[in-house]
């Protein structure tokens, strides 16, 4: 089953023209948001196709897949939980909140939870350390996050109903995140 | 300096700040339009007499950077962008991206005009979602207002920007690093020379900017180099937003003239420390400069003055710690991100970070020897100015600064068994992370001996080469 089809390759192909000809190399991480915005996380038949879009081998984008933490290798929800434990949000009890939400979403939500939900995600520093402890969900931003509003953000989306980020609209799903991440427009033609 | 002494963040108070309409209102790509009409050496001449240095961290006067590009080549030169904000503390650039992005547009545009790109990137840190959106918008309009694309303001100039989104790896925040990156390849650092001014992206000469540098430049071009000197320090002109967080009232971005004591951003604009509690220790310029403390207080904020009180300016972050903070603990969270960030290229930062930490984690949960803080030392000398980029020397900054103002947190840990600040109530930082070894988590006094030896299973010390060569 192709990750990318008819519509994808052409965005694909659009992706790569934003680079100076001969150095398509450079779209190998918006080509590997791409193919994370289909299936949810990036695969090995996503890596494969990175791979003869840029005529490199497969094993050559793995090695560059690997080192970013946010193309994700491994089973992934369909919200990441990220919490920034590093010293300004651990000075604002970052710590207490990461096994709060540990324990709720319960273990191996470090890939993701049985339902396919979520993924919990022990972040450094998120650049927003007058607001700690921070929180993204899926890369949008939340402010001065306490243990008991942690819990109601996972019961929303549990209910599928995002709280609305500290600034900027919630990007939508992992996928979705994945796409604004790539450089294309949130819904697409795709 | 008595009135309101904000440049760059002037708008930032009011609500409507972010776009085009506003900025071009409120005097906006006038710099820019001065700039066409200069040649671009005149603008590099112009921005090396204003004395701006960089603000990403090493102070490199930017002027003199764009006047290292080379011209002849035969090969198109670039301008790249550091939006690539990562140093733990740091928010300066994304708030000015959020607030007020096409401020460092234009500077961003006079930059690559200076040094004659026709295409710039700018390496969008990948966890900044939302201020890439921004950017993204802003460049837009930008190209719609015919700022940016081809005979920009009519004056024969073409230039196209590209956002590239960085997918989450603090090293390449490191220019060489983030090159290797946006040519699609892991981030890892490269050998200098050449410098990326000969040899940068795609081996052409390239100018590598940070957002706040970029963001003075447009009010430079306006009010002339001699205003831009006249602020600040000698040294050290301009203003500099600074970024307090932890301990303080009021954590926020401040931006106050260069050598402004330390004492006036944390305690006035950052209203002092927080429950009335008594400031432990502070940094000058994110995680990777050494801590300084409360008898640093009075200590200019600008490049010169920081150094002398044996720090670095760095990024303009402080992160504030206060008498409830156990140091050692402080020191090994940090070392945390260091051993997760090392990007593996060399082994003193792979290796030391990895070593470090893990001694850390023994001290801070009570298995802590008095041996282990010369180890601490020897383990940071064998990191400083050891690889090839500056991330295993800005993980020694806690190490060492640590040690030197707070040996006796350490010799406290050591002694008690225990970390000193663990058992006090309420938000008192807790001795074990939830990624800390679980090994070497403490789970009960009686068992203590048997995870020691769990712990320690004849730890391999690190033998210094000059042992080895002997």
């Amino acid at each position: 089953m192709p990750v990318l089809g008819a519509e994808l390759f052409a965005e694909a192909e659009r992706i790569k023209a934003r680079y100076p000809q001969g150095r398509e190399r450079s779209a190998i991480l918006p080509l590997l948001y791409l193919a994370q915005s289909v299936e949810g996380r990036v695969t090995r038949e996503g890596l494969k196709e990175v791979a003869d879009l840029l005529g490199l081998r497969t094993a050559e984008v793995e090695a560059v897949a690997s080192f970013y933490t946010m193309l994700r290798l491994r089973p992934t929800g369909r919200y990441v939980i990220s919490v920034c434990t590093n010293l300004p949000c651990a000075l604002g009890g970052a710590k207490e909140l990461y096994r709060e939400a540990h324990d709720v979403l319960g273990p191996g939500c470090e890939d993701a939870t049985e339902d396919g939900l979520f993924t919990l995600h022990e972040e450094e520093c998120l650049g927003a350390c007058d607001a700690a402890p921070v929180v993204q969900v899926n890369f949008a931003n939340y402010d001065r996050i306490s243990k008991e509003r942690l819990v109601e953000m996972i019961d929303a989306l549990r209910r599928d109903d995002p709280p609305p980020p500290s600034r900027g609209a919630f990007p939508g799903d992992f996928r979705k995140a994945s796409r604004i991440l790539a450089g294309l427009e949130p819904e697409g033609d795709a | 300096m008595s009135e309101d002494p904000r440049i760059l963040t002037a708008y930032w108070d009011e609500p409507d700040t972010v776009w085009i309409g506003r900025y071009v209102q409120t005097g906006g790509y006038k710099g820019l339009r001065k700039a066409l009409k200069m040649t671009p050496q005149e603008v590099i001449e112009e921005v090396k007499a204003s004395g701006l240095r960089g603000r990403g961290g090493a102070g490199f006067p930017t002027g003199v950077k764009w006047s290292f590009v080379p011209q002849d080549t035969g090969k198109p030169t670039y301008l790249v962008v550091n939006f690539d904000e990562s140093e733990p503390g740091t928010y300066n650039n994304r708030e000015l991206i959020e607030r007020d992005p096409h401020e460092f547009l234009e500077g961003a545009i006079i930059a690559a005009y200076a040094v004659q790109c026709r295409t710039a990137f700018i390496y969008n840190r990948g966890e900044f979602l939302h201020p890439g959106r921004v950017l993204e918008r802003a460049v837009a309009e930008a190209y719609d207002k015919g700022f940016l694309g081809t005979n920009i303001l009519k004056s024969g100039y073409d230039l196209d920007v590209v956002l590239h989104r960085g997918a989450g790896a603090y090293i390449c925040g490191e220019e060489t690093a983030l090159l290797s990156s946006l040519e699609g390849y892991r981030g890892q650092p490269r050998l200098r020379p050449p410098f990326p001014a000969v040899e940068g992206l795609y081996a052409s000469p390239t100018a590598i900017n940070n957002v706040e540098t970029l963001a003075n430049v447009p009010h430079i071009m306006v009010n002339g180099a001699k205003w831009f000197a006249g602020i600040g320090t000698e040294k050290s002109p301009g203003t500099k937003i600074f970024s307090v967080s932890g301990r303080v009232n009021r954590p926020g971005n401040y931006e106050a003239p260069m050598g402004t004591p330390a004492r006036v951003v944390i305690e006035e604009m950052a209203g002092g420390i927080s429950d009335g509690k008594r400031l432990k220790a502070w940094t000058p310029g994110g995680s990777s400069t050494p801590f300084l403390t409360a008898d640093h207080l009075d200590v200019g904020l600008d490049f010169e003055s920081i150094a002398e009180a044996g720090s670095l300016l760095g990024t303009g972050a402080l992160i504030v710690t206060d008498e409830r903070d156990c140091m050692v603990e402080a020191c090994r969270r940090l070392l945390q991100f260091y051993a997760h960030e090392s990007c593996g290229k060399c082994t003193p930062c792979r290796e030391g970070t990895w070593w470090v930490t893990r001694v850390l984690a023994r001290i801070e949960n009570g298995f802590g020897k008095p041996e282990d803080l010369p180890l601490l030392s020897e383990l940071g000398d064998n990191m400083l100015f050891k690889a090839f980029c500056a991330l295993a020397d800005g993980a020694v900054s806690p190490i060492s600064s640590t040690l030197k103002y707070f040996l006796d947190e350490y010799e406290d840990h050591v002694r008690l068994g225990r970390c000193p600040f663990a058992d006090r109530p309420a938000e008192g930082a807790e001795p074990e992370g939830p990624s800390g070894d679980e090994e070497e988590r403490r789970e009960a006094p009686g068992a203590l001996a048997a995870l020691e030896a769990l712990a320690e299973p004849e730890t391999p010390r690190p033998i210094p080469l000059s042992e080895v060569l002997r």
